[in-house]
């Protein structure tokens, strides 16, 4: 886009065209879909953490009136390949049943088939399953012990992963500083937890020879790990992405349960769909998020300038490999935050225990790694007796100074982190805000601010699987748009990859609409299967604004390129001299109407240019900007953007009942050029949700049994509309140099900073009795007790 | 068991089984799909209907419980096929949803608020929607769009008419 150029419908104050569907309650969710035959799956959950399967007696259960089948994991697994990994770890392998012994409480050790689901349950029950008990752990630090029980006997450990970088001159930063500090802080075992749990459909067709799948899922990939494991050529499975997510942030990868009911489909001859129950989805569905230990040691000068940092993060990934332990890779492209910190050790590490497993949650480990940074600001501020706000404004980094290299080898491509910090504290009025909080405290009420400043690597890169596994090759993650003008001179967009929430019909048609001078309500965008796709990878890593973004408006540009060459060639003119405009062609002579240009395209291709194509048609295929190299010497260019976010919060409670209530949250954002103002909104309103969630409430908490204890909705507790504040946003934009637009993330945004942000006022509300709450969440009745000892201890 | 569901307006007879939730049959039995199922235990307010003129979670009420009851679900809202009514078109103004999963059971908890309160402060819209989860949106822009609703409804009387006043 041209500087000068105003947009038209780019950062305007438009509708979310998919949210008419889901307002009258016509969304296409995978639960809503019914394919002729269909069976059901209900599945057999392991009672114990880890015990030896013995025997399976399935004949109670099939010997009921409609049910159609008992699979176990025997069976399975001698006829599936074992699901993708991406350490080298080749030991650690899982199938989508437990093969032989399982490994966590839970785990689905079954699967009955039945001609409906309630029919399925009850036949599960009357399964029987003789097991042996086997030792188990689920503590992350008992499991670095060499003498702990291995989760997985073949892989001889519980070790799954432990690199160590150095990252610049650490040893002598430290050596020249003036002071260190450690500091531990605790990262629960949380999740997204979306309302719709995961469903799959997976019907075979023998004589087309082609599994057709709908599944709610967010999976870059998935169709290929599909047809691997079930051991079918890739162009034999057909995923259909015209079904609505509803919800995944990460976690609707389903692999484990579309290989299961794919294998069904094909040995049953009928459709199979598997839909988890609650209890299924969170106990077994194998969707839990980061649960992690941070070690840190800082190194920093009196003046308040921080040196170096060494930062030891310890992963519980739960009982089996999975993408988990990736998560402890994609923070090393924003290891500093938004600070200047001159080298970093970093070591990460990641253990097997007899939990769930973890998939992929929003920000892909980067929010746990932001609120141990923002921590870590907090206490060197209070150690040196500086205000926190102050010391972070002296270590960030200036906007002159971008492009910026981290010592990580990442470089940050544009901010102004000053700015929005000013900005935020404006429409705050900190000095009143602070006021306040005295006003609070007077009141005698535990009354603090919280501030963090943090970072959203977007763009989508994957250039940590090779940094944490050289075997692995994989450095990036390409998305393709088709843009087509069919004969009547209409816009049609395929997009290729599902819905769950981000908006991407619309993104697509205000890009597509853009570029084309053209309302994007007269544009229609469709999501064809996957057969029919062109290459694409899903919205994770907070991508699509960036790659489908930068997909859309490229192959919009090819079409006018097209037009303009038919154009030139009617008015027997230069292309060079001529220009798009609005629909039409101009020329030295006149303009071409787009009409004109259609008919010539679909109809008249006597009148087509040599080497132009009939049929306007364009498909765009995105790279990463910056995302070709691997990594050399523990150093890669991780994601290409990086967004900005400021969040300043008032919280305060009764010291004895300890119940935080928000008073006031404001947020400052930079995610650089807008592409549609109500969805960035709504990025960042839910993700300060999800944080809040983290922070104060939500965990999958295990007992001493090694039974999750939060496994409804009564017990895993998440924020409603009365936990949740009323949020200011304060708005700033510092485009990106690598981007169409200068667009640039914010699928993660607000859950990124608002742990730490919301810890950090808890601290300022205790910070009479110097209490440490060093693990999210923190609970109420960790906030009392902790002050009740502080008083009974005065 | 026969059971008559009235439904939206019509008559659907079915044939459940004694345990089958009011979820269920709605959904299998009328095929009315736009009711969602979220945890199956009363928490997340994503079943939620219109039952007699109060939001009800369909998921903690059995079908034959609710035979000759007065049932609305989403697909009941709307004026004709293609067309919003006043609150489903807050919604999509202020941009109320993401996934669309929890949307039908908000917008029926935000009908039947505005059925009973016409100038609701946001304390009582945030009371309205307590039971309902949302993981997309951290509720503030579902606030904005019952906050509409109400201002809209308020200030056109055809409108209020149409909710039934």
């Amino acid at each position: 886009m041209n500087a000068d150029t105003k947009p038209r419908f780019l950062s305007t104050d438009r509708r979310v065209r998919e949210d008419k569907r889901f307002v009258a309650g016509s969304g296409r969710f995978v639960q809503d879909l019914d394919r002729p035959g269909m069976l059901h799956v209900a599945l057999v959950a392991a009672q114990h953490p880890a015990a030896k399967i013995v025997k399976i007696d399935a004949s109670e259960a099939l010997a009921m009136e409609g049910v159609h089948y008992v699979i176990d994991g025997a069976e399975l697994s001698a006829a599936v390949n074992p699901l993708m990994n991406g350490l080298d770890t080749p030991n650690v392998r899982r199938f989508p049943l437990a093969v032989g012994q399982n490994r966590y409480a839970g785990e689905w050790i079954a699967a009955v088939v039945a001609d409906t689901r309630a029919l399925a349950e009850d036949a599960a029950e009357r399964v029987k399953v003789e097991v042996e008990r086997l030792g188990f752990l689920t503590d992350a630090e008992k499991a670095l012990d060499p003498e702990s029980t291995p989760v997985h006997p073949e892989h001889g450990s519980n070790l799954l992963l432990d690199r160590t970088f150095d990252w610049g001159p650490v040893e002598d930063d430290f050596a020249r500083s003036d002071e260190t500090l450690k500091l531990r802080v605790t990262w629960g075992r949380n999740s997204t937890v979306p309302i719709e749990t995961f469903g799959v459909i997976c019907e075979w067709n023998p004589w087309d020879e082609v599994l057709d799948v709908w599944a709610s899922i967010q999976m870059p990939k998935y169709a290929d790990q599909i047809a691997r494991a079930l051991k079918l050529p890739g162009n034999a499975v057909r995923v259909h992405y015209d079904v609505d997510v509803g919800g995944s942030y990460g976690v609707k990868r389903g692999i484990k349960q579309t290989v299961l009911a794919g294998y069904l489909c094909r040995k049953l001859g009928r459709p199979v769909r598997l839909i988890e129950d609650r209890l299924e989805n969170m106990r077994s569905g194998d969707a839990h998020g980061p649960e992690r230990i941070f070690d840190i040691e800082v190194a920093f000068d009196r003046d308040g300038t921080v040196n170096a940092m060494k930062m030891r993060a310890l992963d519980n990934a739960g009982a089996y490999a999975g993408r988990a332990p990736f998560q402890l890779g994609k923070p090393i492209g924003a290891i500093v935050g938004p600070y200047r910190i001159n080298s970093v050790q970093y070591r990460a590490m990641s253990v097997t225990t007899n939990k769930a497993v973890q998939e992929a949650v929003r920000g892909f480990g980067q929010s746990p790694t932001n609120y141990a940074i923002e921590t870590m600001m907090d206490r060197v501020a209070a150690h040196l007796g500086m205000d926190r706000l102050e010391f972070r404004q002296k270590n960030l980094i200036r906007s002159e100074e971008f492009p910026y290299l981290i010592p990580s080898g990442s470089t940050y491509d544009s901010g102004d982190y000053h700015a929005v910090i000013d900005k935020v504290l404006a429409t705050a009025d900190y000095a009143e805000l602070q006021a306040e909080r005295d006003r609070l405290r007077a009141e005698g009420l535990c009354a603090g601010i919280g501030i963090a400043a943090c970072l959203e690597p977007s763009g989508g890169n994957s250039a940590f699987e090779p940094l944490l596994n050289e075997k692995n090759r994989t450095s990036t993650w390409m998305e393709g748009c088709r843009v087509n003008v069919d004969a009547l001179g209409e816009v049609t967009v395929a997009i290729h990859t599902t819905s769950s929430g981000q908006g991407h019909e619309t993104l697509a048609a205000t890009v597509v609409g853009e570029v084309l001078q053209m309302d994007p309500d007269r544009i229609r965008v469709v999501r064809p299967d996957s057969l029919s796709s062109l290459p694409g990878n899903s919205p994770v890593g907070s991508r699509m604004a960036i790659m489908l973004g930068g997909a859309a408006a490229n192959a919009a540009r090819e079409l006018i390129r097209q037009a303009v060459a038919i154009g030139a060639h009617l008015s027997r003119a230069d292309p060079a001299a001529c220009r798009y405009e609005d629909g039409t062609v101009v020329t030295p002579d006149g303009t071409v109407t787009w009409d004109e240009i259609v008919d010539v395209a679909h109809r008249r291709f006597h009148d087509l240019p040599p080497g132009t194509n009939p049929g306007l048609t364009a498909n765009f295929i995105q790279q990463v900007p910056t995302g070709t190299a691997l990594p050399k010497d523990g150093k890669v260019q991780m994601y290409p953007c990086y967004s900005f976010e400021f969040h300043l919060v008032l919280l305060a409670f009764d010291p004895v009942l300890a119940k935080p209530e928000i008073r006031r949250y404001v947020i400052g954002h930079d995610c650089g050029t807008v592409i549609n103002p109500h969805i960035v909104k709504g990025m960042t309103l839910g993700g300060i949700a999800h944080g809040l969630g983290a922070a104060l409430l939500e965990e999958f908490a295990y007992d001493g049994e090694g039974q999750l204890m939060t496994q409804s909705f009564l017990d895993y507790l998440m924020p409603s509309s009365h936990e949740m504040p009323e949020v200011e946003i304060v708005k700033h934009e510092t485009p990106s140099p690598l981007t169409e637009f200068g667009q640039k993330g914010s699928g993660e945004s607000g859950y990124l900073g608002a742990p730490a942000a919301i810890s950090g006022a808890i601290h300022d509300a205790v910070s009479q009795w110097g209490i440490h709450l060093n693990k999210l969440p923190i609970r109420m009745s960790a906030i009392s007790d902790a002050i009740a000892a502080a008083e009974e201890n005065a | 068991m026969k059971t008559d569901l009235t439904v939206n307006g019509r008559t659907y007879g079915i044939d459940v089984e004694p345990r089958t939730t009011l979820l269920d049959a709605l959904r299998d039995g009328c095929g009315l799909k736009g009711t969602h199922a979220g945890c199956e235990h009363g928490v997340c307010g994503a079943c939620t209907v219109i039952v007699d003129g109060e939001a009800v979670r369909s998921c903690l009420m059995l079908a034959v419980q609710s035979d000759g009851l007065d049932i609305t679900t989403i697909e009941g809202v709307a004026p004709e096929r293609g067309e919003l009514d006043v609150i489903q078109d807050s919604f999509c103004e202020t941009h109320g949803m993401q996934c669309g999963y929890c949307t039908p059971g908000m917008v029926l908890a935000a009908k039947a608020l505005l059925g009973v309160n016409r100038e609701p402060t946001d304390e009582e819209i945030r009371d309205a929607i307590s039971g309902n989860i949302c993981r997309c949106t951290g509720y503030g822009q579902i606030v904005e769009a019952i906050r509409l609703a109400a201002k809209r409804l308020r200030e056109s009387n055809a409108l209020a008419m149409e909710a039934g006043e």
